[in-house]
């Protein structure tokens, strides 16, 4: 067993380096200050591992380096099976006690009064678990996963057990560990003791069922407002989806270019920009409802303020997400299919409603499912146009910041939410189970996309022209309002925002970045580079894992992952805040929970793009790759990974694009240091600095299209077919 | 690409189960090195698992596997010294000819230079010298067929498997193509494991043929044993068609068994064959028509199709419905003509119950 020693070895090096040159426990200024390196081996905080047992005396951690030495022993055992169950034990054992002792040992010894009367009282506690406990957590997780492969599962695949075991440690840390501690934290009461009341007594409001609406007089309950917005917009956003990707790809628009740009704009925009561009239209004091009341008497309502206007909002802003998934979806039906048709004596119309669109119902099902999902989590929308009629996430926002803190109600909401989501998410999964069309095979396929049916094209140009329009005028209101002194009073124009926000001077003869608005620019860059390239490599690894790799507990994986698809950033937001605050793990006002919740909230998305592009590879070009000496790392890197460029060039760009633009999740994370610009923006917004607010998100998009046409221009195109065989068929059109 | 080192395999007692259904039920098998061994059947017979298996994509629930003598059970697929050629070719879309033939090579380890001359080798071996920068989706069938095969031999593999290689083709081109490939096998000396369901080409490329049924072997043997000697009567109308009728083994003479078809007797191999009840298959070329003499099996032809050079007969015995194929053009025989059957030396075998 060559192979498994070398690995074995890296592995324990590894472990000894987290024994003995890292710093145990959590360094207070960061660790990637590198300032702790001054009083590394002084400084009773910042001594490893092997120093805090022996001259610290936190005896605990000897048996933690007990087992570790336990599985370095597999090292000299020869016997794969023997030697895998050694680590497999070692490795469990491990990871076992590293989270007993850090959740039952805190600041001041025992953190449970139980053990305390079971052991005694503990002399002295610890502090968060630093760089040196979290990679030998990680080595303990390895030695299973080497463990196993050892033992010949997954067919020996180190590389793919390794990548398995270290998802579900994270997976478990990042996001069953938060929303634990938050519904633990929702049956008790402030002291910490058990007191359902709240709970039970939430969970039978009538503000939340409510069916007045249908059967009696009055509203219905925000569970049920929240649903029926929910289909809409999914339902709404599909459909534009849809008609744009048509658009793109089947028909001569002139406009193709503008088209991509403009469905690009909105997903790049801050979802309450969008709210806040049609209030300075349609609100009482917007453009169009003073021209309306000027030209036919029309009287100002507040019709904007409500589930009408969060649904326009919604489907502004989901309609290029429903594009980016539906585009890759429409180009890879193969056109062979649809040549087959045409020879089959099926006309254009026959064609596309008997093959090509049957061919897209995954792909359809699967734009609604976000579609659904991001209405049901949207909080930016709601917050600006919610008015009185609140959505289930703002609910749950105003239940804890709110006059009345009730964290048991926002717990209830959220479990309402997520059980219409998880709900959604099922059904569809029924829906789209054995429907897998391998359109790349390992044939080579050629061919030109077949054309619209007439009808259809112009029915479909019908819906996509005007919507067209009507972004740019929304558009045309952002980058407007940011230079209007004061919207409704003194519509003189003015420079004064973006000079506030962004000025730079010279002073010394070195650059100064004055404006209001760089320390929170800066700071949400840094964090959206770090975290889009982090989220795309974890999905695409977790969809290569679930779409190409059997094995026990799969199913419970996915449904995992995707589960946290369906948690709504309000409720991450609180969790992340309830769990990450203090040890065993500590990150609160750091940028790394920052990251930590970009990458484990957007990965879902990276996920579902890189199984659905994933499911169109056939498979035995994976196996024929194997069979031809590569393992599965170099598989992956040389075969999937060519092939789906498309999804790495989403998933990077729709993470990168969500760091910049959420709002939900972060507004609780921030902090001082660490402050995103959405959060920075709706601090404007609530101080009625409506200018500088605008002018802040048009930099942003400004911003995000350049970085995106990078992220393109990096990646690059796959190409399969030959090219212009049919003058008629679009070429590749490269995505802004 | 001039020589090769050929292994073995061996099976022993594999068994392969998916959930609860056994694909696979207690497999032993040995291939001799430098031999080429089909395994044939029908659908879901168990032979494409046989194959992923010894190509490390599948693992056997238990039983162990050998490749030149080295136990690699639970070795993965790419730390095994085979290669295989994949029924839908899985060249890789994105990758051009020459590309795809040196992937193997770079992944074992080879040099970019070293990989690309000897995949340029590669190429020249198939008749593709030239073709080495196109993809996959600018090649003909039979072209993205050799360059998969290409690939799988430049890595020099212990064995090569290929899974259906022709199914993919015409009907011309495969018995083209069935004749390069085991012209190149014969000439480079490995060792390869086919799996095909169609027995022409089984008969036609093997050294030894594997028939499997139902997760088990039905038999094995060189091409000529199974099509004479078929143990039962599923291999006897697999490896061509056969008639089987019930027949009496009235004594054993030496190594010659006498025996009773509705009153015709005749002489063949008593193989393992016991006196009393038994099964006939005869060939439907072996049966002789007689329509003067009244002696030994009477029948009466049912239907008749003149096919230039011979005509094919249903005739209607006591024993049952006879399928003949007669070479005396000359004489065509009607329908409903009472005829006598007999049967020559060859082309019969006593099959088991």
């Amino acid at each position: 067993m060559q192979r498994g020693n070398k690995r074995l070895d890296y592995l324990l090096i590894m472990g000894l380096l987290s024994f003995l040159a890292l710093p145990w426990y959590r360094v207070e200024g960061g660790f990637f200050a590198f300032e702790w390196l001054s009083g590394f081996l002084s400084s009773s905080d910042l001594v490893p591992g092997i120093l805090q047992i022996f001259a610290e005396g936190r005896g605990w951690l000897a048996l933690a380096l007990a087992l570790f030495l336990l599985g370095a022993g597999g090292r000299l055992i020869d016997d794969p099976d023997k030697r895998g169950k050694l680590l497999v034990v070692a490795g469990s054992l491990g990871i076992l006690y590293m989270t007993f002792q850090g959740l039952a040992i805190s600041f001041n010894g025992w953190a449970w009064t139980i053990m305390d009367t079971s052991f005694g009282s503990l002399q002295m506690g610890q502090p968060a678990m630093g760089a040196g406990a979290i990679l030998l957590s990680l080595v303990f997780v390895l030695f299973i996963a080497f463990g196993f492969a050892e033992r010949g599962v997954m067919k020996g695949d180190a590389f793919v057990v390794g990548s398995i075991s270290v998802l579900v440690f994270l997976v478990t840390v990042f996001i069953f560990y938060p929303i634990g501690s938050m519904f633990v934290g929702s049956v008790q009461d402030f002291d910490g003791s058990f007191k359902p009341d709240g709970f039970i007594e939430n969970m039978q409001d009538p503000s939340i069922w409510s069916l007045n609406c249908v059967v009696g007089a009055g509203r219905c309950g925000v569970a049920w407002r929240t649903l029926f917005l929910a289909l809409l917009s999914g339902a709404g956003s599909t459909l534009l989806g849809l008609a744009f990707a048509l658009v793109a790809t089947r028909t001569n628009f002139p406009f193709k270019k503008g088209l991509r740009l403009l469905t690009v704009l909105p997903i790049i925009t801050p979802p309450f920009v969008i709210g806040l561009a049609l209030t300075l239209l349609f609100g009482r004091a917007g453009v169009v409802t003073e021209g309306l009341h000027f030209l036919f008497g029309i009287e100002p309502s507040r019709w904007l303020y409500g589930l009408t206007g969060i649904w326009i909002a919604q489907v502004l802003s989901f309609t290029p997400i429903a594009f980016l998934v539906l585009i890759g979806v429409v180009e890879g039906v193969s056109p062979s299919m649809e040549e087959a048709s045409q020879t089959l004596r099926a006309d254009r119309w026959r064609t596309f409603w008997k093959v090509s669109l049957p061919l897209m119902k995954p792909g359809l099902a699967n734009a609604f499912l976000i579609g659904f999902i991001e209405s049901m989590a949207d909080f930016g929308n709601p917050l600006v146009l919610g008015g009185s009629h609140g959505v289930l996430s703002t609910e749950i926002f105003f239940a804890v910041v709110g006059s009345q803190v009730d964290p048991s109600r926002a717990a209830v909401l959220a479990i309402v939410l997520l059980s219409f989501t998880l709900t959604a998410f099922l059904a569809q999964r029924l829906w789209l189970s054995g429907k897998n069309f391998a359109t790349v095979t390992g044939k080579g396929d050629s061919g030109a996309h077949a054309g619209l049916p007439k009808s259809l094209s112009i029915s479909v140009y019908g819906i996509v022209v005007p919507w067209m329009m009507f972004t740019v005028i929304v558009y045309g209101m952002i980058i407007f309002g940011g230079f209007v002194k004061t919207w409704g009073l003194d519509h003189s124009l003015t420079l004064e925002h973006y000079a506030r926000a962004f000025s730079v001077s010279f002073e010394n003869g070195a650059l100064a970045w004055t404006g209001v608005a760089w320390n929170s620019f800066w700071t949400t860059m840094e964090i959206a580079l770090i975290s889009a390239p982090l989220t795309a490599a974890v999905g695409l690894l977790t969809a290569y894992i679930i779409v190409r790799q059997k094995f026990a507990g799969k199913s419970a994986f996915e449904f995992a992952l995707m589960m946290s698809f369906a948690i709504p950033g309000t409720v991450i937001g609180i969790s992340y805040i309830m769990a990450f605050n203090l040890p065993p793990i500590e990150m609160t006002g750091s940028a790394l929970i920052l990251v930590a919740c970009f990458v484990f909230r957007n990965m879902p998305v990276g996920v579902r793009g890189g199984i659905a592009a994933m499911s169109q590879i056939d498979k035995s070009l994976d196996e024929a790759s194997l069979t031809l000496k590569a393992n599965s790392a170099r598989t992956l890197r040389k075969v999937i990974l060519p092939l789906l460029r498309p999804a790495i060039t989403a998933a990077l760009v729709y993470s990168f694009v969500r760091a910049i633009t959420s709002i939900s999740a972060v507004i609780f994370l921030v902090s001082a240091e660490y402050n995103m610009a959405t959060s920075y923006i709706v601090g404007l917004v609530e101080n009625g600095e409506y200018g500088i607010a605008i002018a802040y998100s048009s930099m942003l998009i400004v911003v995000m299209i350049t970085v995106i046409t990078c992220f393109q221009l990096l990646v690059g195109d796959r190409r399969l077919r030959r090219e212009n065989r049919c003058p008629a068929s679009p070429r590749h059109v490269n995505f802004v | 690409m001039t020589s090769m080192t050929p292994g073995s395999v061996v099976f022993k007692n594999v068994r392969k189960n998916f959930g609860s259904f056994t694909a696979i039920h207690d497999l032993s098998l040995t291939i001799e090195p430098g031999t080429l061994v089909t395994l044939l059947g029908p659908s879901g017979c168990g032979k494409t698992t046989t194959l992923r298996m010894l190509a490390g994509l599948e693992h056997p629930t238990s039983g162990r596997i050998f490749i030149g003598g080295k136990d690699v059970t639970m070795l993965p697929a790419h730390e095994r010294d085979v290669s295989m050629v994949f029924q839908s070719y899985a060249l890789f879309p994105h990758m051009n000819a020459l590309e795809n033939v040196a992937y193997g090579l770079e992944s074992s380890g080879f040099s970019k230079r070293e990989a690309k001359e000897r995949a340029e080798d590669g190429l020249e071996q198939v008749g593709l010298a030239n073709m080495g920068h196109r993809l996959p989706a600018e090649l003909s069938g039979g072209q993205q067929q050799r360059v998969a095969v290409a690939r799988a031999l430049v890595l020099e593999p212990q064995v090569l498997l290929l899974d259906e290689p022709l199914s993919n083709l015409d009907a011309r081109l495969r018995r083209k193509v069935r004749t390069e490939i085991r012209e190149l096998q014969q000439r480079l000396g490995f060792t390869a494991v086919y799996v095909t369901h169609d027995q022409d080409e089984a008969l036609a490329v093997s050294d030894r043929i594997v028939v499997m049924k139902d997760g088990e072997i039905a038999q094995a043997g060189t091409p000529q044993c199974l099509y004479d000697e078929p143990v039962s009567a599923f291999i006897a109308d697999f490896m061509g068609e056969a008639n089987v009728v019930a027949c009496n083994v009235i004594e054993h003479v030496g190594d010659q068994a006498v025996i009773d078809v509705g009153g015709l007797e005749h002489r063949l191999p008593s193989r393992q064959s016991k006196v009393g009840q038994a099964k006939l298959a005869v060939r439907p070329g072996s049966v002789v028509l007689d329509p003067d003499a009244n002696s030994g099996l009477g029948g009466e032809i049912l239907t008749s199709a003149y096919l230039g050079d011979h005509v094919e007969y249903e005739v209607e015995t006591p024993v049952g419905n006879f399928f003949v194929i007669d070479h005396t053009v000359e004489r065509s025989l009607s329908p409903k003509t009472a005829v006598s059957l007999g049967f020559r030396n060859r082309g019969l075998a006593l099959i088991e119950g």
